[in-house]
């Protein structure tokens, strides 16, 4: 299967063979800077990773599961990171790391899946989109033909922002596992189960497809040796590749975190600042830290009240990081506002996730955001001129 | 002599004893996800308790109930839409009656694959789907969802019957005879079409008969047609060739039924069906000897279904190592096999119905008469991919609920179970509905897991072989589960 054969294949629900032929005039996108997603899939509790620790409210909401106060590190007088993100404090000194709070949108809606459609296609709460922004993005202002790819998705196999429109996207599977299931495949001949040696041997061609994207390049950065460090990795080594990419997407999952959450979110948040901290050193080596942002998304932030399980229910407004080279440090947004929580008892929102979406496209890509997301978002000044 | 009698007569007692002893974990497992799309460990273990020849009479017992469908037909099913007055409507009326066929289509599947869910004999609806993918009528074609409908019906009559009654009744279906062209056979203007299909495909098998056995059986089933106004079976005597013809050897005026019986004569017949049974329940490649036999008391039994499929279930080769997880799941056992065995709720069907269109199995529209192939050509770069799409994305999440009224009292303008025909709700489109459908779907991870009790071997339940890529280590709970569908050994049944 040729690369254009594979694109097509793989590209994504609506797979059309190559670039449109009316790629209008929108100004070439600056795609030599790179937008590295991060998304935390099942929704992320924001006011446990970046905690109002003065707020007493927060202490009264979750006599269970609350972060001690002794144990937050401390960003500002009001707000702190959980304990686990700890790696991610280097970012922090250093002034790479932007932490926008009360990230959400009018007339959230609680169900993971309609939520993270909302995200993924940058709609209104009340109407129904199809494509990915990024695809409607890059269907405005299109990425180089000499690119390998407009976008890939590592670690899954959902497409989010990049579904649809004529992108063309990848999806690719962790480069490890590839690597031990086509070794599975290849051995034992004849004894090996003929369906399962198939699926296997599928699986292998896509990867073998993708490996013109994939340089094998040998990082002297280590990658944690877990499902998102392994994503990192794979998202890594293409961006390494001379190839180009405009977007990556790589996914964490497991933040559903209905019950017991204490362990969970500790550990998830542990593997998410060991990633993000090892991708950092990979595109410095690469000298690529500088035209690299990363930002994590999710469907929703989490109930501020805890549940009887030790655990939080599903909620609206949440924190997110934006980092990167040229990323203006700091505390952006308001503090989670825990006095005036809806009939629902969840958060108010403060920056529309839109706004954050325009700072990729209008100020880190100067492309125009409004096709991208129908309508006029404010960008967050969180990157450097 | 006496020592050579004494060590036989142990053998066979030996033999005995294992046949008729529990069949254990392993082979219940086996037995119950290839027969009812999934199965729980309470089933599983308690089918493990009983021998290989109990376990099948209890699930054949199970489907005695096979002609009582539990889901609601849609309310239009008793009323056959007369191609004749849709020609009499204005262009306006015809496009509004297109509408509400499409409509009705998505109806149709809709029933159907609810069923599926909810049936308390899932091995009924697999054989319905078997005979559906054997006999194959098709929607696209057959235009009428009445009439696929009453096909449906007619296959779920017969399924565990005779064959040789499912196959002379099948052969005067309605929507068989549209989609066969039967109509269209008529004396000295013969079509070819039912007559190749019905000898290829339904019974002999290619290469067991001959170009001119084709003509020949055309001619007997000239005057075979419908009533264009009831949608039923009609004989147009008028129009049937009445002479003798030359079917495999034999001679005779005969009519369709009477070469139906000489179709059903042949050896190879029962062998075709066998064949294709083996390959649905059992691995890729038939065992001819097995087959042969099996063949054999298909028709000494007078083509009983249940004996050739009991015959099947209680084989030696049914259970054999090599041929665990040896087949690959069809996209309805995939989504069915899925939503059962973690007890997802849902509301309406059509993401459902979408994915198993997109991934290569729209129900009541087999590509074209030779059905689904089946097998490895389930699983191609896209439709893999699909495959883990609509995993990842079901098991998103811990848990997911029902969506709750959103904050400012506005709601979606479409609840599950509304009744969008198009009238009256403006502005409604399909993809409201969809991705209303989605969040009506209700998963409880830790519920679904409280099923165990300490050792119970939840990887086996949920896979059948090894998983690929080794668990990794410390992961527990719902992330174990979704570890476990992503990897390639959920594909395999």
């Amino acid at each position: 299967m040729d690369r254009r054969e594979f694109l097509t294949a793989i590209g994504g629900a609506a797979a059309i063979a190559g670039m449109p032929q009316f790629a209008l005039a929108g100004p070439p996108g600056r795609y030599d800077n790179l937008l590295v997603l991060v998304e935390l899939k099942g929704g992320n509790d924001g006011l446990n990773t970046v905690v109002p620790y003065a707020d007493m409210e927060y202490y009264s909401l979750r006599p269970r599961i609350a972060i001690a106060r002794d144990q937050v590190l401390q960003l500002d007088a009001s707000s702190g990171l959980h304990p686990s993100l700890q790696p991610l404090m280097t970012l922090w000194q250093n002034h790479e790391l932007a932490v926008v709070q009360s990230v959400g949108y009018p007339g959230a809606n609680l169900s993971h899946f309609r939520s993270i459609e909302i995200w993924d296609t940058a709609s209104k709460s009340s109407e129904y989109l199809h494509d990915g922004w990024l695809a409607r993005a890059f269907a405005d202002s299109p990425v180089p033909k000499s690119y390998a790819a407009d976008g890939v998705v590592v670690g899954s196999s959902e497409m989010g922002p990049l579904a649809g429109g004529s992108t063309r996207a990848l999806a690719l599977s962790n480069t490890e596992q590839f690597l031990r299931q086509s070794r599975l495949a290849s051995t034992e001949g004849t004894s090996r189960n003929a369906a399962l040696n198939h699926l296997l041997k599928v699986e292998h061609d896509v990867k073998q497809a993708a490996s013109t994207l994939n340089a094998n390049y040998t990082f002297r950065a280590e990658f944690p040796n877990h499902q998102l460090g392994n994503a990192m990795k794979t998202a890594a080594q293409v961006i390494a590749s001379k190839a180009g990419v405009a977007a990556v997407k790589v996914s964490h999952n497991g933040f559903d975190t209905h019950s017991n959450q204490r362990g969970t979110q500790e550990r998830l948040l542990k593997e998410l600042a060991e990633g993000l901290i090892a991708m950092r050193s990979a595109m410095q080596e690469i000298g690529r830290w500088d035209s690299t942002l990363m930002m994590t998304y999710c469907e929703f932030g989490r109930r501020p009240k805890e549940n009887q399980s030790a655990g939080t229910d599903h909620g609206t407004a949440n924190a997110h990081f934006v980092l990167g080279g040229r990323v203006k440090g700091g505390l952006y947004g308001s503090p989670p506002a825990l006095s005036r929580l809806d009939g629902n008892g969840n958060l108010p929102f403060g920056v529309d996730f839109r706004d954050l979406y325009s700072t990729a496209l209008d100020r880190w890509w100067g492309v125009n955001s409004v096709v991208a997301l129908n309508g006029r978002f404010a960008p967050v000044d969180l990157i450097r001129a | 002599m006496p020592k050579l009698f004494v060590m036989l007569s142990l053998l066979c007692v030996a033999s005995a004893v294992l046949a008729a002893s529990p069949m254990g974990f392993d082979e219940a497992r086996e037995l119950l996800n290839r027969t009812s799309f999934a199965a729980s460990v309470d089933d599983i273990n308690a089918f493990a308790r009983l021998s290989r020849a109990q376990a099948v009479d209890r699930l054949l017992a199970g489907t005695d109930k096979n002609s009582v469908v539990s889901t609601p037909a849609p309310a239009w099913v008793n009323t056959f839409e007369s191609p004749r007055r849709v020609r009499l409507l204005s262009e306006e009326e015809r496009k509004q009656f297109r509408r509400e066929q499409l409509q009705k289509g998505v109806e149709l599947r809709s029933w159907w694959m609810t069923e599926m869910l909810t049936t308390p004999s899932p091995l009924t609806e697999k054989m319905v789907l078997f005979w559906h993918n054997h006999f194959v009528s098709s929607l696209q074609k057959v235009r009428s969802p009445v009439l696929m409908y009453r096909q449906n019906l007619l296959l779920r009559k017969h399924a565990f019957g005779y064959f040789g009654d499912l196959l002379h009744e099948v052969a005067k279906d309605p929507a068989m005879v549209v989609y066969l062209d039967s109509a269209s056979n008529r004396k000295g203007q013969p079509n070819e079409n039912f007559a190749r299909e019905v000898m290829e495909l339904f019974t002999l098998g290619e290469g067991n008969y001959g170009e001119q056995d084709i003509k020949e059986v055309a001619r007997a089933f000239t005057g075979w047609s419908i009533d264009p106004d009831r949608g039923e079976f009609v004989f147009r005597s008028a129009v049937h060739d009445e002479g003798v013809k030359t079917v495999l050897g034999r001679s005779g005026e005969f009519d369709g039924d009477a070469v139906l019986d000489i179709l059903l004569a042949q050896p190879q017949t029962a062998e075709l069906i066998v064949t294709k049974l083996w390959r649905e329940f059992v691995s890729p490649n038939p065992d001819a000897a097995e087959v042969k036999r099996i063949a054999r008391m298909f028709r000494d039994n007078r083509y009983n279904i249940k004996v050739a499929l009991r015959a099947l279930l209680v084989s030696d080769a049914f259970y054999a190592p090599q041929n665990r997880a040896a087949l690959i799941k069809s996209p309805v056992e995939l989504i069915v096999g899925t939503l059962r065995q973690f007890r997802f709720e849902t509301g309406e069907m059509t993401p459902f119905l979408f994915v198993s269109r997109q991934l290569g199995q729209d129900l009541f529209a087999p590509p074209n008469v030779k059905g689904w192939p089946g097998g490895e050509a389930w699983i191609n770069s896209a439709t893999l991919l699909a495959r883990k799409q609509l995993l990842e994305s079901l098991f998103r999440a811990r848990e997911m609920r029902p969506t709750p009224v959103a904050m400012n009292g506005e709601t979606d303008n479409v609840k599950a179970g509304d009744n969008v025909s198009g009238s009256g709700k403006p502005g409604i489109d399909s993809r409201q509905r969809f991705a209303r459908a989605m969040m009506d779907i209700n998963f409880d991870g830790d519920k679904w897991l409280s099923q165990f009790r300490p050792g119970d071997p939840v990887l086996k339940v949920v896979l059948a072989s090894e998983p690929v890529s080794a668990p990794v280590a410390g992961v527990t709970g719902i992330d174990l589960v979704r570890q476990m569908v992503l990897d390639p050994a959920y594909q395999l049944k």
